[in-house]
């Protein structure tokens, strides 16, 4: 066999392997008994461990390229992997008796969980317009329909299809900002797009009309504003294990896809990007952080939480600058912190539901410190950290982002950013004082499975921790952006 | 190795023993909770003891170092010191939290282990605050501590006690994220979170200016200076009075410390700039808020006024620029920390009892508690500023400081001696004297040991200090003038003022 296909095919052997396990997942699992559910689920651990490993075994701290530049291994794309293998196990771990209990056992979900998965995997190592452009819509396609999955579910059927008409449009816009591109710089390579665009282009127009479709197809697919409207029908009508979803790994994706378009492919016109992403930033930690106030549904809450926290993102991205890495690096920082506390967060959400109650509404909350103190505490240390308070990690990932901002001359950013963060803490604390002030409407006890209540500890104790330890992760994030830009 | 590790130690054994007390779980093992909260507040005030007696009094600089590499990507370090100035209030924090605990032995009764833990840790991280030598620790422990006083204020709190602690967190919140800007920008411009780092560094005017602005919204609030003062009465009169202590004593002076800490020192030139709008607003604090005192109904109401009035004198001591202001500041800092503590547990003695804090529902208490109301009136009398108790001390010494000043500072502070003479004492007559108008206050039982010892203890202190100040004084003093110094001279990259 030719050494170079051997090559390309070693630097993508977790996305193969992934897919192959993917299809022996859906395989199998037209065998597999109703008793015998669980070896899907068995499966699809091990297929993410095995994923994991390999990953591990083929890092390298350099960048390599394969499949004529199509394809990307370099140590962001290594990590934010991991970080994905990550955080798609601890969804399934927390979410496995919820779908259970609905119906939604069965081997075709997690098929589609591993399918979105391959393509956040591709997202995060695409280095043409085209391999992003396909993992993206192997991610949303695959999205679209786990929303969908429980059909008898009218609001669930309700949000799919929001989600698929305005994804679509999203992606009809990403594509036609690309074409744009391709037609000024004649290349669908990302580091041909930017050495031509160094050399300078003929008609800047052009360019610039594509820039702007790329960075709204962009901020649809992120949710920030004024792209955001899917967000919270999709995040309340979608099943709270596939909100959990949608909520967590693909951030990690969409921070990269990001990074390869606007970072690394786009960079000579950062000037241009940069001012877009001010505004949307600006937008979203307002429009996020107020709104959110509003809302008496936990789910829908946090989706323009999740508002806001695009929005302190974007500030990450709007201090790049390319002599120094440090706005890419808070960014990378500021996304990983945040998957772990929405994943935290949509864990304890799904532990007090249980067979035909949806634990969604604030009220839910009411005094679970009596009920349970100690996941309580887990969720009190979640929601500190999601408002920014040390010692918790969130803390430090908004000191990331304000101190890369600041850097960058952004002083009066800043200054808005903290300010917002003061309303955006008034909501965080409600949850609080539900479970600390008020007393419990419901009396049920709350027993999970064991390794739940394992991993949910760990889960939130790891907020606290980190937040004492931060170092690490920042290191980490520091190493795969300085490597990989 | 404890040598070295006083610090650490004073932060760590009260945090951890707090850790331990919530691991003893629910109310069924209150009475080990509670013991084991009281052993752990005592090793919390044992351990900042080698503080004081080791101090060298003659050195104006940091002491009892320790540091190391926290967060080195942005040059943050774990590095712990104290000075005159942080020394006493250090052990105020930790002797307080023995005084807490001891208050809330038999009227909580609900969540006790999480009651006590609360304290603990926030004596912990407040004792941080008053140590760290580094801008990203001094702010997480700052901001940390707000998580007990939410709770302590939300779960153990009175009727309107979710509208307090969240006005308490949110108001606190907002002025120290504005200082977290100016931390990062000062680490912009030294790429160091070092404080001492940030004394050196010369800074435009207005630079300076907005530093001071940032700082001051922290501390201010914290302190609180008139206009930002809002949240405290509604804070002090909700919290539980444990909760109370803990705010009037400790909490207040750690925007004191900042300012002497961070404000003043790191922006020296703007402080000589905005001189005259602190002193404006400290003599506001001071005359205004003391007539607020005087109509207030809730006993509760009118200490937290009170201490707003006394916090006024703190900052106008400091902003005077003279050593006898600023050593009366630190004295008023301390005896304000065991008057209006005491002042506080009286109101919580009457209020276990009567569960009233309104002035018209007592009148002569004197008749049924007389070693309660002798107390009480004593505290009383210092809140007033009696000469031979401590509060008296602190702010003769700020008036004669205002005086070398300005007449005018000097004359507007002396009305506190006739204003909080008047509010205080016609609290006293109000409630300890007069007729026994409510059969309730008839059947009043006096107070019972564990009272007597706390209030005991603290009426030695308030007759101690205010007769020989001079432990404190001498603590302070070359801390003091080496501040002063520091501020004499222009951060102003041109040289002069």
């Amino acid at each position: 066999m030719n050494s170079a296909i051997v090559s390309d095919l070693y630097a993508a052997l977790p996305e193969i392997f992934v897919l192959v396990m993917a299809m022996a997942v859906l395989l199998a699992s037209v065998f597999l008994t109703e008793r015998n559910r669980y070896v899907a689920y068995i499966l699809t651990q091990i297929t993410l461990l095995v994923a994991a490993f390999i990953t591990v075994s083929t890092h390298t701290s350099g960048v390599g390229y394969s499949f004529n530049g199509m394809f990307v291994d370099d140590p962001m794309a290594d990590v934010l992997k991991m970080m994905i293998y990550l955080a798609t196990s601890v969804m399934l771990i927390y979410s496995r008796s919820y779908i259970a209990l609905r119906g939604m056992y069965r081997g075709e979900f997690f098929a589609l969980v591993l399918f979105a998965m391959l393509g956040m995997m591709v997202m995060v190592s695409g280095h043409n317009f085209l391999t992003l452009y396909m993992g993206l819509e192997l991610l949303s396609l695959s999205l679209y329909t786990l929303v969908a999955l429980d059909r008898d579910n009218a609001r669930a059927t309700e949000a799919a299809m929001k989600y698929f008409v305005l994804g679509a449009l999203a992606s009809g816009m990403l594509l036609y900002g690309m074409s744009m591109i391709y037609g000024a710089t004649g290349s669908l390579d990302i580091s041909q797009i930017s050495s031509s665009l160094m050399n300078g282009v003929p008609d800047h127009a052009v360019l610039i009309l594509g820039l702007v479709f790329i960075v709204a197809g962009l901020a649809f697919k992120l949710g920030a504003v004024p792209f955001q409207m899917w967000v919270p029908d999709v995040y309340q009508g979608a099943p709270t294990a596939i909100t959990l979803l949608i909520g967590s790994a693909p951030k990690l994706a969409g921070f990269a896809i990001v990074i390869r378009l606007l970072v690394q492919g786009l960079e000579p016109l950062v000037i241009d990007w940069r001012g877009m992403l001010v505004l949307m930033a600006v937008l979203s930690i307002v429009i996020g952080n107020v709104t959110a106030i509003a809302q008496t549904n936990i789910k829908r809450m946090l989706a323009y939480s999740t508002i806001s926290h695009v929005g302190f993102l974007l500030l990450g991205f709007l201090s790049f600058n390319p002599l120094n890495y440090n706005g890419p690096a808070s960014a990378m920082f500021y996304i990983s912190v945040y998957v772990l506390m929405t994943l935290g967060a949509f864990g304890v959400i799904l532990l007090l539901s249980r067979k035909g109650f949806e634990a969604e509404n604030l009220d839910d909350f009411k005094g679970l410190s009596q009920r349970s103190p100690w996941y309580a505490f887990l969720m009190l240390l979640l929601m500190f950290s999601m408002a920014g308070v040390p010692p918790t990690l969130g803390f430090y990932a908004k000191f990331a982002v304000l101190q890369a901002a600041l850097q960058a001359g952004y002083v009066w950013l800043v200054v808005y950013a903290v300010l917002m963060a003061v309303i955006g803490a008034f909501y965080y604390l409600r949850v609080v004082k539900l479970m600390y002030f008020d007393e419990p409407l419901d009396h049920t006890p709350i027993a999970p499975q064991f390794d739940v209540s394992i991993v949910l500890g760990v889960n939130g104790l790891a907020v606290l921790v980190l937040g004492l330890m931060p170092q690490r992760l920042m290191e980490l994030c520091a190493y795969a952006i300085a490597h990989s830009l | 190795m404890f040598e070295s590790n006083i610090l650490s130690l004073s932060i760590w054994v009260p945090i951890l023993a707090g850790i331990l007390v919530l691991l003893t779980g629910g109310d069924r093992n209150a009475t080990l909770a509670r013991w084991l909260a009281l052993a752990g507040s005592i090793a919390g005030f044992v351990v900042t003891l080698p503080l004081w007696t080791r101090f060298d009094r003659a050195d104006g600089g940091f002491q009892f170092q320790e540091g190391w590499g926290w967060i080195p990507s942005f040059n943050i370090h774990y590095h712990l010191g104290v000075d005159g100035i942080a020394v006493p209030l250090i052990l105020l924090t930790s002797f307080t939290t023995v005084i807490v605990v001891l208050a809330g032995w038999e009227v909580i009764q609900k969540r006790v282990a999480q009651y006590m833990a609360a304290f603990l840790i926030m004596s912990g991280l407040m004792i941080g605050v008053f140590s760290a030598l580094d801008g990203i620790l001094f702010y997480v422990f700052w901001e940390a501590m707000l998580i007990p006083m939410f709770l302590v204020i939300g779960v153990w709190g009175g009727a309107n006690r979710v509208y307090a602690t969240i006005k308490f967190f949110l108001y606190t919140l907002l002025g120290s994220l504005l200082m977290l800007v100016a931390f990062i920008y000062l680490f912009h411009q030294t790429n160091s979170f070092e404080i001492v780092d940030y004394y050196a560094l010369p800074l435009p005017l207005t630079a300076q200016v907005l530093i001071f602005i940032a700082f001051f919204m922290a501390f201010a609030v914290k302190i609180p200076m008139w206009p930002v003062h809002t949240w405290l009465p509604d804070a002090h009169v909700e919290a539980p009075t444990g909760g109370s202590v803990v705010l009037a004593a400790i909490m207040l002076k750690l925007g004191g410390y900042g300012f002497l800490r961070y404000t003043m020192p790191i922006a020296p030139d703007a402080a000589h700039y905005l001189s005259g709008f602190m002193i404006t607003l400290s003599l506001i604090a001071v005359v205004y808020i003391a007539f607020v005192a005087l109509v207030q109904q809730d006993m509760k109401k009118l200490i937290a006024y009170s201490s707003i009035s006394h916090m006024g004198f703190v900052t106008l001591g400091m902003f005077i620029f003279n050593p006898l202001g600023m050593e009366g500041s630190m004295v008023q800092m301390i005896s304000h920390g065991f008057v209006s503590g005491a002042l506080f547990l009286c109101v919580g003695v009457l209020y276990d009892r009567m569960h009233s804090r309104q002035i018209a529902d007592y009148g002569g208490v004197v008749n049924t508690m007389p070693t309660f109301t002798a107390l009480a009136v004593l505290f009383a009398m210092a809140n007033a500023g009696l000469p031979g108790t401590s509060g008296f001390v602190g702010e003769f010494m700020v008036i004669l400081g205002a005086l070398q000043e300005n007449f005018w500072y000097a004359f507007l502070a002396a009305t506190t001696l006739i204003f909080g003479a008047a509010y205080t004492l016609w609290m006293v007559k109000r409630v300890y004297f007069g007729e026994l108008t409510n059969p309730h206050v008839a059947a009043l039982k006096d107070v019972n040991k564990r009272e007597l010892l706390i209030l005991g203890v603290l009426a030695l202190l308030v007759i101690g200090f205010g007769v020989y100040p001079q432990p404190i004084t001498e603590m302070t003093h070359a801390t003091v003038n080496q501040l002063l110094s520091h501020l004499a001279n222009s951060k102003l990259p041109g040289g002069t003022f």
